[in-house]
């Protein structure tokens, strides 16, 4: 009987209860692993159109939509750049390829402070939906073609371009040589996820509910309750990484944290975070290539694969 | 799928248009204000005439009406602001001996002339707002609708004030491809619909070049009150917060810009005036050694001389 399912379930990642994997222990000890994930993107101001998403509510030209993304590169990333400065910690950028070609000054002060560049896809104004899968491996492949290009290295990581996927996007990254999702928000630590081609591959915590953009702009969040709620987050990630390493992220947006209204309330966060010992201050890059150094059956135990 | 999503026309150096250069904040000359003040602050007060109609406009503005026709609710909220919150707003103006901009719907002009002999006898500078609420610059207007709305506006206007009007700000800051070149044919060298910078910068047109004085959207009272829902401490905290990161900022790298618009209608209300005068304490009080305030006419002339 051969039928064809149009919307399958993925078997991306086994199941494995919070409390019941291997303990989890970081390098030196540290009890939780921080990273923070600035989004460098461009949106275009014209992009074609995309049956299956809309780039902008507005119609040409999106001037309101437009320019407080323009804001973020052109105000807000050398802001927020010298806050990470002030605290230790190297951005692991989530990079809109084509700001390499747009913007490569910004590239060159990240690349200067040895920051990581993943992946976000070309444009965040083109999407994922509709593409085929030669033109999805296509547009994969020239995003990081492009970064490696222009710093050196290939990217590691992969969040889609405005989180938009096909059954195969995972697949097609572990296949391009990447090393680790940051599209799956299913855990506080990293999952061995499976892919057609089986190569070590992983999908490293990136939290949606900590996301600046989500917290001002879906969720609404006072700049001051944001801060509060990125430290509950450590508090409770810190105090169950004494038991088994935990992972927390916070990926930002120049054009959300660096207003000069909210900055301070993140600072406060990073402050706070930093202030405590036994964190391991990294990258999305060092968690990943940590997580796969140790192998799978440290990662998550006596996983069971889902049954359909 | 067409090969247009993966085709990058404008997948180059600088802006993905020909309307202004790419350049960064931090990376140009310092601005310097009058007495080496590090903050210029712009106040605007937007008195806006939204119809009692039930047409819907291309693009609804912040606050439009939403109720069938007759949707005497929303009309009569807005037009409080044109009766009696403007005049609570004015007072509270003169007692710290502020100087903001009025923007205004050229419409009101013949509405309501005891309102523009008030604002005219205020000395405040007067920006052009629109014909009304309803006459948004958005999507495929007719360039001649388009362009009567503008020379009426500014004819209106000019019916009730000697000084030159220079300024725009269009309704819900939208703009058509248009709206630029339309403007500078009408008289107009600054709009500030972009709100992508926190300083002026030279924008171009096929009529020569005019400034953009970014406003600031993500501090306007009715996105932080009515679209975040916001506390009115909150969003006096946010204001305070912004002006300190500036100043501190302004002191240095050079001169920065705190763009504040209230609408009338909105903190006008007897339960939100209160938020307005801590504001004016803040600012004009309490960093009074800090803050150049100034019009926005004034902001312009100061640093289009600086920038290149």
């Amino acid at each position: 009987m051969t039928e064809i399912v149009q919307f399958p379930e993925l078997s991306l990642y086994d199941y494995s209860p919070y409390d019941e994997r291997p303990k989890i222990v970081w390098p030196n000890g540290a009890r939780l692993a921080f990273w923070v994930a600035p989004n460098i993107e461009f949106y275009e101001l014209d992009p074609p159109i995309n049956p299956h998403r809309q780039a902008w509510p507005h119609p040409y030209p999106p001037v309101p939509g437009y320019s407080i993304r323009d804001y973020g590169n052109r105000v807000g990333h050398q802001r927020q750049m010298a806050l990470l400065d002030k605290y230790g910690v190297r951005g692991s950028i989530s990079l809109s390829a084509a700001l390499c070609e747009h913007h490569p000054e910004i590239i060159a002060l990240c690349a200067e402070r040895n920051w990581e560049f993943f992946s976000h896809g070309i444009y965040n104004t083109r999407y994922t939906y509709g593409l085929t899968e030669d033109q999805e491996r296509e547009m994969i492949e020239d995003a990081m073609d492009t970064i490696e290009r222009t710093v050196g290295q290939r990217p590691a990581g992969y969040l889609a371009p405005a989180l938009s996927h096909s059954n195969h996007t995972i697949d097609l990254f572990a296949e391009a040589g990447g090393l680790y999702t940051c599209d799956l928000f299913h855990d506080d630590q990293p999952t061995w996820v499976n892919t057609r081609s089986d190569k070590p591959f992983v999908s490293i915590p990136y939290s949606l509910e900590l996301n600046d953009t989500i917290a001002y702009v879906v969720q609404k969040r006072e700049p001051r309750r944001y801060g509060e709620s990125i430290r509950l987050a450590f508090d409770q990630l810190y105090a169950e990484g004494a038991d088994s390493g935990t992972v927390m992220c916070i990926p930002t947006h120049n054009y959300q944290v660096s207003c000069p209204h909210r900055l301070r309330a993140f600072e406060e966060a990073l402050e706070y975070i930093t202030g405590h010992s036994d964190v391991w201050v990294t990258t999305g890059r060092e968690i990943a290539e940590y997580t796969i150094a140790h192998g799978r059956q440290q990662l998550e135990g006596n996983a069971v694969v889902p049954s359909a | 799928m067409s090969d247009e999503l993966l085709s990058y026309p404008r997948r180059h150096y600088g802006m993905d248009h020909d309307r202004y250069r790419w350049s960064m904040l931090q990376d140009r000359a310092p601005i310097v204000w009058p007495d080496n003040k590090p903050l210029a602050l712009w106040i605007n007060l937007s008195v806006q005439h939204f119809p009692l109609s039930g047409e819907k406009p291309v693009v609804a503005p912040p606050g439009a009406l939403t109720m069938p026709y007759p949707d005497l609710r929303h009309y009569t909220l807005r037009d409080y602001g044109n009766r009696v919150g403007i005049f609570r707003i004015l007072t509270l103006m003169q007692q710290y001996q502020a100087t903001p901009s009025v923007a205004i719907s050229g419409a009101l002009a013949l509405r309501y002339p005891r309102l523009m002999e008030r604002l005219a006898a205020t000395g405040y500078e007067w920006l052009g707002h629109g014909w009304n609420m309803l006459c948004m610059h958005a999507g495929d207007i007719e360039i001649a609708t388009e362009s009567e709305w503008i020379a009426q506006t500014r004819e209106a206007l000019e019916a009730f004030t000697d000084q030159p009007l220079k300024g725009w700000l269009s309704p819900g800051r939208s703009q058509t491809a248009n709206t630029p070149e339309l403007l500078m044919r009408n008289g107009f060298s600054y709009q500030c619909d972009w709100v992508n910078d926190e300083l002026p910068y030279p924008f171009k047109t096929d009529e020569g070049d005019m400034t953009c004085l970014p406003s600031c959207l993500e501090l306007d009272d009715v996105f932080v009150l009515t679209q975040n829902l916001h506390s009115e401490e909150s969003f006096v905290q946010q204001v305070i917060d912004a002006a300190d990161l500036l100043i501190e900022e302004g002191q240095k790298q050079g001169g920065r810009l705190l763009a504040l618009n209230l609408h009338p209608w909105l903190v006008g209300q007897p339960h939100r005036v209160s938020a307005v005068k801590r504001l004016l304490e803040a600012l004009l009080v309490e960093r009074s050694d800090a803050i150049w305030h100034a019009s926005p006419g004034s902001i312009v002339d100061a640093a289009i001389t600086q920038i290149d």
